[in-house]
């Protein structure tokens, strides 16, 4: 693990806002963060606080129902105001995805060749011979043995692993200078998880590249981010280097979530974790969405929605209460 | 892929066996007996008996499937009673029509209902979607014979625009005749393949896989053709198969509607007049065809989803 590179950050994500429904349900809620060159950003928090549609709504990837607002700064300009055109050649080009379930996010009925080659074909200038060649390079580089016959075959033929190995092949075939990975490995066995963890990792270093890593894993988080940022009900509650942030967790949910890692050598401690689960989109409570669950919910957090507050630069937090929270200690 | 064809077509074996079988015994089912259908209803029993030997319908029914089997496997599928000719030459006479009308009436039918099921699908919800579907509906509760007839008054004989019927001479001739048939045919089964893209579009269009093509930066045509399209169709293809059938049968109707010198008429007057060697040797041609058809289709969906195993 990496300290912070603070450069200047290559994502500007300002006060995004996606909602479905008409503006009814919203799914993320004023969400600010940046992404600096080379870094590893954890997007953290339960099923359901809102980081697929968060990655997503970066490349604009919602439903017809959805509607996104905000900034999304990307090499000065604003990707939530591009055209189309030009939105595509960042998407796969510039900006890469690659998702939870590669068993459901590869075309079931297309050969791996033609879903790596249609990412050159839109964002590369190689011709026909120039694409196999680089797709083999890439199933290479993803350690995917044997390339010249895997490639020929379909994604149902390939083990669980193997398959997010050709989705990351498959994203990074155009060089991308970001990649967003939601929950890339919470589909995978354990060792499995590693060993993509630490691809991702290695082409991070090789190539460049910053990453936003979604997940409600925070063993996943200590062992591959820079920096985290959580997520509960839509929105930001607390930013930091992962250092920082596990060393003093500042809010209550946060806190609540370290409580709940499993600890090198003992049994998942259970003792701090959280009672309850993430409320629907159409039943948030009003104040801190998360004081129902809250220990130390206090008058004020039914009342008002707490401001995310710089502590420092690049730290944050969005509690009222987080003096106590800190007095409380990390359960780390 | 080469492997799976072969043994698809050995599969065919066993299936026109079976439909040979069952060809002869429906015939053998039909009401009234064969020496009376050329005899008259006023013969008298030693001529029945002369027809029946001639026939070969005295002997033991085993012995009669067996030289059934063995003629039709040498290409001779007896003489029509009353047209004095050879069945196989009643069948690549009238056959091809048919043919060619049922082709005509598929590829119509395709061409309505794919575009149109992605605009449904793609606007769902909106008032072109309910166009769309309210329209098809209308066309699927109708009659054949009554949506034929209401083509041929309008386009027909008010506008002129296609002849009333018959099948013309000569290729183009023969295409032009077939249109208003062909359109007539091909109508409900448009309606049911666009019904099926529809919702089959709809339960693809915002898969992971769709979603994934398109971080990629692919334009849109391209999800829309190679991801989207691609995966609805497997099951529009199964169903389109499966409806040959039925077209076919919708051709006899048709053709006996604008008057079509093909097998479905050819049919129907031999069934009328008990010419049980037509009726016999026209079930087999169709029933082969039928079934050569499904071998077709499962060629194309394995084509269209490798993961049907081969
Ligand atoms: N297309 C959609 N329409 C309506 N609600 C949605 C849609 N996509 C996601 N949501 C809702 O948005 C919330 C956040 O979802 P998501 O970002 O997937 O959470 P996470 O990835 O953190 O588990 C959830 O309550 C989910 O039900
Ligand atoms: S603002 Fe209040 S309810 Fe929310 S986390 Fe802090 S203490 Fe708990
Ligand atoms: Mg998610």
């Amino acid at each position: 693990m990496s300290g912070p590179k603070t450069t200047e950050p290559v994502l500007d994500v300002r006060n995004l806002t996606a909602t479905f429904g008409d503006g009814e349900l919203t799914a993320v809620n004023d969400v600010s963060f940046t992404v600096g060159s080379g870094e590893v950003l954890g997007l953290v928090g339960e099923s359901g606080s809102g980081k697929s549609v968060t990655l997503r709504s970066i490349i604009r990837l919602v439903p017809a129902s959805g509607d996104v607002s905000g900034e999304v700064r990307w090499q000065g300009q604003n990707i939530l105001a591009m055209r189309d055109a030009e939105l595509r050649g960042v998407r796969g080009g510039q900006i890469s995805m690659i998702f939870q379930e590669p068993m459901s996010a590869l075309n079931p009925v297309l050969p791996v060749f033609t879903q790596i080659e249609e990412n050159l074909k839109a964002h590369t200038d190689l011709d026909g011979n120039g694409r196999r060649a680089r797709a083999r390079e890439l199933m290479d580089m993803v350690g995917i043995p044997d390339a010249a016959r895997r490639l020929k075959e379909f994604p149902h033929q390939f083990s669980g692993g193997m398959r997010q190995r050709v989705m990351i092949a498959i994203a990074l075939a155009s060089n991308p200078r970001l990649l967003l990975a939601d929950e890339p490995t919470t589909a995978l066995d354990v060792t499995i998880q590693d060993q993509i963890l630490k691809l991702i990792l290695d082409l991070r270093d090789e190539l460049s590249m910053s990453v936003v890593l979604v997940t409600h894993d925070l063993g996943v988080v200590a062992a591959t981010c820079d920096r985290m940022a959580v997520m509960y009900a839509g929105r930001i509650v607390e930013t930091g280097t992962v250092s920082e942030v596990f060393a003093q967790p500042n809010h209550a949910y946060t806190r609540g979530l370290l409580g709940s890692v499993p600890h090198a050598g003992t049994e998942r401690s259970r003792l701090l974790s959280i009672d309850g689960t993430p409320p629907p989109l159409d039943r948030i409570p009003p104040g801190c969405a998360f004081n129902p669950r809250c220990e130390f919910a206090t008058d004020a957090c039914r009342a008002t929605v707490p401001p995310l507050q710089d502590l420092s630069p690049g730290r944050s937090v969005a509690c009222f209460n987080r003096d106590s929270v800190v007095a409380a200690g990390s359960p780390v | 892929m080469a492997s799976y064809i072969a043994r698809r077509l050995l599969q065919l074996i066993p299936t026109v066996l079976f439909i040979l079988i069952v060809v002869f015994a429906l015939v053998r089912l039909l009401p009234g007996d064969p020496a009376s259908a050329i005899l008259g209803d006023r013969a008298v029993d030693a001529d029945v008996e002369r027809i029946n030997r001639e026939l070969g319908l005295d002997r033991p029914l085993v012995v009669q499937f067996g030289v059934f089997v063995k003629s039709v496997a040498t290409g001779d599928l007896g003489d029509s009673i009353h047209l004095k000719l050879p069945v196989t030459t009643l069948i690549a006479d009238r056959l091809p029509v048919t043919i060619m009308l049922t082709v005509m009436a598929a590829l119509i039918a395709v061409v309505m209902a794919v575009p149109l099921a992605f605009v449904a699908a793609l606007r769902r919800g909106t008032a072109a979607d309910s166009t769309v579907r309210g329209a098809f509906q209308v066309g699927l509760s109708m009659p054949v014979f009554y949506l034929g007839l209401i083509l041929l008054t309008v386009f027909g004989a008010k506008l002129r625009w296609f002849p009333v019927g018959g099948y013309g001479e000569g290729f183009v001739d023969n295409l032009y005749h077939l249109f208003l048939p062909a359109v007539t045919l091909a109508f409900s089964l448009s309606a049911i393949l666009m019904r099926n893209l529809r919702s089959a579009i709809i339960g693809v269009i915002d898969a992971e896989y769709v979603q994934f093509a398109r971080s990629k930066g692919l334009a849109p045509k391209l999800v829309l053709f190679r991801h989207v399209l691609r995966n609805a169709l497997i099951s529009t293809v199964a169903l389109f198969g499966l409806s040959i059938g039925t077209l076919l049968s919708g051709a006899v109707i048709t053709e006996t509607v604008f008057a079509i010198p093909g097998a479905g008429r050819l049919m129907v007057d031999s069934i009328y007049g008990r010419d049980y060697p037509v009726v016999q040797g026209l079930t087999i041609a169709l029933a082969v065809l039928v079934s050569v058809t499904f071998l077709l289709t499962d060629l194309v969906q394995v084509w269209l989803d490798p993961r049907v195993s081969r």
